[in-house]
């Protein structure tokens, strides 16, 4: 790092955290130049897609990472998680009689704000159900055990939402008004600004948690080794219930942000289980475990298949995306980042 | 394998007549004579159903030819059930993408076996050739992957899953786009023990092949899970490490699980594309292989026969039970009613509908309260129940005779393992 002794010749070495933006940046040129050669004059639309995309992934992501972090089960029943917040958000639409865009700037906040504490709050309470009844028995039971479990528990949310609210495409209009912004040179749409903006703030003040309060801590704690982290007087319980909430949390915020993209604003009841498997995949390309990987891996799976979206795969994006997988877990299973890997299998 | 190691049980019933005695003997026969066992049993079994039928109530629910061609279906997901069973059951590997090589089986028929290339294969080399084409996949993708943690083993063989169907739907004129290839052949019997003409209007060639193929699958994995590779299998599920320890090579018998588990798969692939004489890539959707799964754990992983009994009764509650129910309910005219933020009318409600919710709380909580399965083997039910055997020193003393008359000393379920031969390390959980 930074400390190299001062006899040696003075190369310049970045900091990691410097190494990082700067590989970042390039990857982002990159992604841009190959959106640009095939879509040509939509190539800034495309590439703010792939950012929201990318975010939305990430958001999803970070709780597949954290549940896996603390408890090391695959929660398949999170991608489900995400649909019924969409749900939820469209639920909300509908009962506020939201017919078009909502012109006035403080009632349009007023009802995001509503919408993303409506959702995050119900989705973060189903999570923290889910834990309680289906995972919490199993946590010293063989592994296949609660994997099993988190498939039943995703099909049964999707089988409720089926029978109980549509089993079609459930849209809704387009509620923030579509305005262009220029900054500089490039020209982004409001509404993927706005997603953008949102999930970076939300990764910024899940760091902040994580890393600096006393729950992150024992969030950390718990995760490095539990029995040692009870010893120590944290409670166990309350903290995978707290994982579990912020995580689900997480993904409600994604439903909404889902509902309110162009790209997005509809949803189905079996959107959850190819969402999931994206935002899955984007947790083990960042690595699993860690949550900057998991972002990081987000915004891969937003370019990858914007990327293929514009070279005319679209059929394929999702043959892609989990292809990417099967490669990424064969030759790096730690992911991009991630070091830490338990080796219990 | 519901009967295996009842040698006890059989000497200390002491009742030789009787129900229970003429029970206890066939469970003993089958116990030491499970190839024999799985032929009779299945011949009884295909010969009491069809008779079943045409008695009320199933005569009201349809003619004895409907219900033969529903058993001939049921086969098909008893063999994924057995098939997938291998792996989850009796090597611990959770495969979310089984249907993927259903499906590589019912294609390879389709190419090998219609107008859409040329090519006509019969249908009985066309088995075979499915069963190695599965296994050959199976291989494929298990080779790089099985060198993976289970939890990651699950999303790859999910993703798998899932690109095999985008595949065969992407693949244009040779796997016939979304539409999928039609014509298939049919197998041709050649006459052979007066059978003639496999066809949609005659169920019963059908059925007869497939519980030929089943009592096939049946024999072959019997003799599997006794055998050293078996034992190698239990030993890697139970404990990875000490099985490498003890020189068990992990991978190629992991492997060697994957591509049984796929040429199974890959058997009832052919037998059910030339049945229904189409394939379409929506017949391999990810909800196939959760409903063969839902059917392992409702019977009982790591037994064959358990598993087995778990498929017919899925597939016959999802194809006639809610079915009846639906027509049972309307029969009831019960008014709409609300439940919470639902209004649910019975009238309308088609119990189809929520398949997959049964599903789901069959597998929450068969894993939460009886993860060893409706039918366990004893073996299993009791490596399940270890810690609480140990905590009460009675299990639930209705069935455990061998538990009662064991002191505090013996290791329990030591005595049915031996006397199955199989390795004792898979008790020590």
């Amino acid at each position: 790092m930074t400390t190299a002794p001062s006899t040696m010749a003075r190369t310049w070495r970045p900091s990691a955290r410097l190494r990082g933006v700067i590989a970042a940046a390039v990857a982002l040129v990159l992604a841009y130049i190959i959106i640009a050669l095939g879509a040509h004059e939509q190539a800034a639309d495309q590439f703010s897609n792939a950012l929201t995309k990318g975010a939305m992934y990430a958001l999803i992501a970070l709780g597949y990472t954290m549940v896996y972090g603390i408890i090391e089960l695959i929660n398949f029943a999170h991608g489900e998680v995400f649909m019924c917040g969409t749900v939820v958000t469209w639920w909300l639409m509908q009962t506020f009689n939201i017919t078009g865009t909502i012109g006035d700037p403080l009632q349009l906040i007023g009802f995001l704000l509503l919408c993303f504490v409506v959702a995050m709050g119900s989705m973060g309470l189903l999570g923290v159900v889910i834990e309680r009844f289906a995972y919490r028995r199993l946590r010293n039971a063989p592994r296949l055990a609660p994997l099993i479990t988190a498939i039943g528990v995703s099909f049964i949310l999707q089988n409720i939402v089926f029978v109980g609210v549509s089993n079609s495409i459930l849209t809704v209009p387009r509620v923030m008004p579509n305005t262009r912004i220029g900054i500089g040179p490039v020209v982004i749409s409001q509404i993927n600004l706005f997603v953008i903006i949102l999930a970076a703030l939300m990764m910024i003040g899940l760091h902040l948690f994580v890393g600096r309060t006393r729950l992150g801590r024992a969030m950390r704690s718990t995760a490095i080794d539990r029995e040692a982290a009870q010893l120590m007087g944290v409670d166990i319980n309350t903290t995978i219930a707290l994982t579990f909430f912020i995580g689900s949390a997480l993904a409600g915020a994604a439903g909404v942000a889902q509902m309110v993209y162009p790209g997005g604003a509809a949803t189905k009841f079996d959107l959850g289980f190819q969402a999931g498997l994206k935002a899955f995949t984007a947790a083990v390309l960042g690595g699993i475990g860690n949550t900057t990987g998991a972002a990081l891996g987000g915004f891969v799976i937003g370019f990858i298949e914007v990327i293929a979206d514009v070279y005319g795969y679209s059929n394929w994006s999702e043959a892609i995306v989990f292809g990417t997988l099967v490669v990424v877990l064969v030759f790096r299973p730690t992911g991009i980042l991630g070091q830490r890997l338990g080796d219990r299998a | 394998m519901s009967g295996a190691a009842t040698v006890r049980r059989t000497a200390s019933a002491g009742r030789p007549g009787g129900f229970r005695g003429l029970r206890s003997r066939i469970l003993n026969f089958n116990a030491q004579h499970q190839s024999m066992g799985s032929i009779i049993g299945l011949a009884v079994i295909g010969a009491v159903l069809p008779v079943i039928v045409l008695f009320p109530p199933f005569n009201g629910f349809g003619t004895q030819k409907d219900w033969v061609g529903g058993f001939a279906d049921a086969g098909v997901f008893v063999l994924l059930a057995v098939g997938l069973n291998v792996v989850v059951g009796f090597a611990g590997l959770l495969d979310l993408g089984y249907a993927a090589f259903f499906a590589i089986g019912a294609y390879t028929f389709a190419f090998g076996a219609s107008g859409n290339t040329g090519v006509h294969i019969p249908f009985w080399f066309m088995l075979p050739i499915g069963a190695l084409v599965a296994a050959m996949f199976g291989l494929l993708l298990g080779s790089p992957t099985l060198r993976l943690r289970g939890d990651y083993l699950a999303i790859v063989t999910l993703g798998f899953g899932e690109i095999v169907p985008i595949v065969f739907k992407n693949g244009g004129q040779i796997t016939g786009g979304p539409n999928g290839l039609t014509g298939l052949d049919q197998p041709n019997a050649y006459g052979l023990a007066g059978i003639h003409g496999f066809g949609f209007t005659n169920p019963w060639p059908y059925y007869i092949t497939i519980l030929v193929i089943i009592a096939f699958a049946f024999v072959i994995l019997h003799r599997l899970q006794d055998s050293r590779l078996g034992r190698a299998w239990v030993a890697i599920r139970e404990d990875e490490l000490a099985a490498a320890s003890m020189g068990i090579n992990t991978v190629t018998t992991k492997l060697l699980a994957f591509a049984i588990g796929a040429s199974t798969a890959g058997l009832a692939g052919v037998f059910a594309a030339s049945k229904l004489s189409l394939v379409s890539s929506d017949q391999f959707v990810f909800q196939v292989s959760f409903t063969v799964l839902a059917m392992v754990v409702l019977g009982g992983m790591g037994s064959i026969w358990s598993v087995a009994a778990g498929a017919f009764i899925i597939y016959e509650i999802q194809t006639q039970g809610l079915a009846q129910l639906d027509t049972f309910v309307r029969g009831l005219n019960l008014p709409p009613f609300a439940l919470g933020p639902f209004v649910i009318d019975l009238s309308t409600f088609e119990f189809a509908n929520i398949k997959y919710l049964l599903y789901g709380l069959t597998l929450v909580l068969m894993m939460l309260f009886r993860p060893e399965g409706l039918f366990p083997s004893r073996q299993r039910r009791r490596e399940l129940h270890f810690a609480e055997e140990l905590a009460v020193d009675e299990g639930d003393g209705e069935s455990l005779e061998a538990v009662s008359a064991g002191s505090l000393g013996e290791v329990p379920g030591a005595d049915e393992v031996f006397s199955e031969g199989a390795d004792p390390s898979e008790n020590g959980q």
